[in-house]
């Protein structure tokens, strides 16, 4: 065998041979990957470049990744109409609201709930777990919602998706990973439980609340459900309604923009309002791709 | 120095204390410990209001409900809805639908991962393998108002890339409109789903391929398997367990077909392809307003989700396999 005469270190979980078979199979296997990765990325760099051409562009070239001349009339025209203005404002601050109660909410319940001595922790558990699997659907829980009167409110887009029970159960799981010795100290010193968490757990929590942190301004930044089921004053339109009305009907109507002397460049707006939408999402994604792996993990091996 | 965690905080000091806490009277308990309590209640709060309450709410799947009679004012008429639904026209078509579209998600979207995760387990370059990472996750957090958006302008008959390649190659002039199609709908439908999941769905599986003993490989190369008897022998059998669990989720899914995007994939001329019973729970009840016949389906599709999930975690038991529960 030749690889008798590799020093490679045995921590690389497969050590290959150089046979022919087995080096085709490596580069068609790469030529694979390869393409997988451009098929997924390649879609956003055409809609970022189209956003940037002009409209005959559009029309003239199949496939660009960057466009001939750079245009911005499809932003100008965006920026310029107040439906889309006051739609990112409202989907900025109920994604910022909404994450800040989503994770305060998640994490006071997921403390106790680590407390294996808790009486009553393992019935509130499994009445959590009950949820994941069946649930009221969606008629219960929309006249629950309009029971509570919070039709066309903001609130109805955030309160009814206050707890993601999955990441309960992570939380959870990190919170029992916590060495016990570090409370105990505390404690000692005259802490409550609410102190302990308070001035000794929160603060080692901080890369944990980071990431479902992220994972819920996500979460609420693209809810479409919420907001057709629960709202339906056009004023309050989120950014992924704005999205949805742009693309499948005309976009000065959607836009509400009653200035005819400027045509909007039709097929322009389209892209460049996807673009908008993604953007946050990408800007964040180098800090989610960090921290998920790790959540995902624990969640899933220590469960 | 880690204390035993079944043990009470404050039993390390005072040993007379009982050390199981379970044996303390309730009322004890709720007292030493009713800040962990008081911490529980707002999650507790909001678990009884928004899961629990409609829970109990789909009892008006049973009645004739009638908004301004409430619960408990309107009457009961017993299975009504759910004959009417199952004797109804709508559902042959909501079911067939609504199983093909699970059929190919199984079939593809499903065993995709496992595959791309075997493929990226191959792959010798670290750095290549971490940027084809990086890049394949991104689509698990796009939305799926943009997933359409993007399909849409990619297939779009007057502008889109796709449709414009496709008149190429087809050598055809014709306008094909694949979003409006009923023919295209499932193809499309199962594309966005390979595109949005396939990348984020191997990291459970690649975390199960990390796990496994770099010895077993050794050892299999010392009997002298090859990279294909290696890869039988002992990569797939690592990840089993992990596709048996994968599996069992999936299953209590299987009726759910998604509802953002198949109901932004749905327009007027594909209805008859695309019309699921998420879907159709959303337009019966919230857009026509027959709330009781609405919930009466959506309790039929989570109580066949139950049973398919309890059902397969069985059978995953009974072949020998780890179950869930």
């Amino acid at each position: 065998m030749t690889t008798m005469t590799e020093t490679k270190p045995k921590k690389l979980a497969v050590e290959h041979h150089g046979s022919a078979g087995s080096r085709v199979f490596d580069v068609l296997n790469v030529v694979a990957l390869v393409g997988l990765a451009l098929i997924t990325v390649l879609p956003l760099i055409y809609v970022l470049a189209a956003s940037l051409a002009s409209e005959p562009e559009i029309a003239a070239r199949p496939f660009f990744l960057w466009p001939e001349k750079v245009v911005t009339e499809a932003y100008e025209y965006i920026f310029a109409t107040p439906t889309f203005i006051r739609s990112l404002l409202t989907t900025v601050v109920v994604t910022a609201v909404g994450m800040v109660v989503q994770v305060m909410l998640t994490f006071t319940m997921a403390y106790p709930l680590a407390k294996r001595y808790l009486p009553g922790r393992t019935l509130v558990l499994n009445l959590v777990i009950f949820t994941m699997v069946f649930s009221g659907g969606m008629i219960p829980t929309y006249l629950v919602v309009r029971d509570l009167g919070l039709l066309d409110s903001y609130w109805a887009l955030i309160l009814p998706l206050a707890i993601n029970p999955f990441y309960l159960i992570i939380v959870k799981s990190f919170f029992q990973e916590l060495p016990q010795a570090l409370e105990e100290a505390a404690r000692i010193d005259g802490c409550n439980e609410m102190g302990v968490f308070l001035k000794i757990v929160l603060p080692l929590s901080k890369p944990i609340i980071a990431t479902f942190s992220l994972f819920y301004a996500v979460a609420i930044w693209n809810d479409y459900m919420s907001p057709l089921l629960y709202i339906s004053d056009p004023d309050k339109w989120t950014l992924q309604i704005l999205v949805r009305q742009l693309i499948a009907t005309d976009p000065a109507a959607a836009l509400s923009q009653m200035d005819r002397t400027w045509v909007p460049p039709e097929q322009g707006v389209k892209f460049a309002i996807i673009v908008i939408a993604t953007l946050p999402i990408l800007f964040f994604y180098p800090f989610l791709q960090k921290h998920f792996a790790k959540g995902v993990l624990i969640g899933g091996v220590k469960e | 120095m880690a204390t035993d965690l079944a043990t009470p905080p404050t039993a390390a000091r005072k040993s007379t204390r009982p050390k199981r806490a379970d044996k303390v009277p309730l009322g004890m308990a709720v007292l030493r410990y009713r800040w962990l309590y008081l911490m529980l209640v707002p999650g507790v709060a909001y678990f009884a209001i928004f899961k629990y309450l409609p829970m109990y709410g789909v009892t008006i799947a049973f009645q004739d409900y009638l908004p301004f009679l409430g619960y408990s004012g309107s009457p009961w008429v017993g299975l009504k809805h759910f004959e009417q639904l199952f004797s109804g026209p709508d559902f042959a078509r909501l079911l067939a639908n609504t199983l093909i579209l699970a059929a190919l998600h199984i079939l593809f979207v499903f065993t995709a991962p496992v595959i791309v995760a075997l493929m990226l387990n191959e792959l010798r370059v670290n750095i290549l393998k971490r940027s084809i990472q990086s890049l394949i996750y991104i689509p698990h957090f796009l939305s799926w108002t943009i997933v359409a958006a993007l399909t849409y302008v990619l297939f779009a008959a007057d502008f889109g890339v796709i449709a414009g390649w496709m008149r190429d190659l087809l050598g055809d002039t014709t306008k094909i409109d694949y979003m409006a199609q009923e023919q295209w709908f499932r193809e499309i439908v199962i594309m966005q789903q390979l595109w949005k999941m396939t990348g984020w769905g191997t990291i459970i599986y690649l975390a199960a391929l990390a796990g496994v003993d770099p010895n077993l490989y050794e050892a299999a190369r010392m009997d002298g398997a090859g990279r294909f008897r290696q890869l039988w022998h002992v990569t797939l059998p690592a990840i089993r367990p992990t596709v048996v669990v994968m599996a069992i989720l999936a299953s209590g899914n299987l009726l759910d077909s998604g509802f953002e995007q198949i109901w932004l994939m749905t327009t007027s001329l594909n209805r008859e392809v695309a019309e699921v019973f998420d879907t159709y729970v959303y337009y019966a009840g919230v857009q026509n307003g027959n709330f009781s016949y609405s919930t009466a389906v959506g309790l039929f599709k989570g109580v066949a989700g139950v049973i398919l999930i309890f059902g397969s975690n069985w059978l995953a038991k009974r072949m020998g396999q780890r179950g869930l529960f």
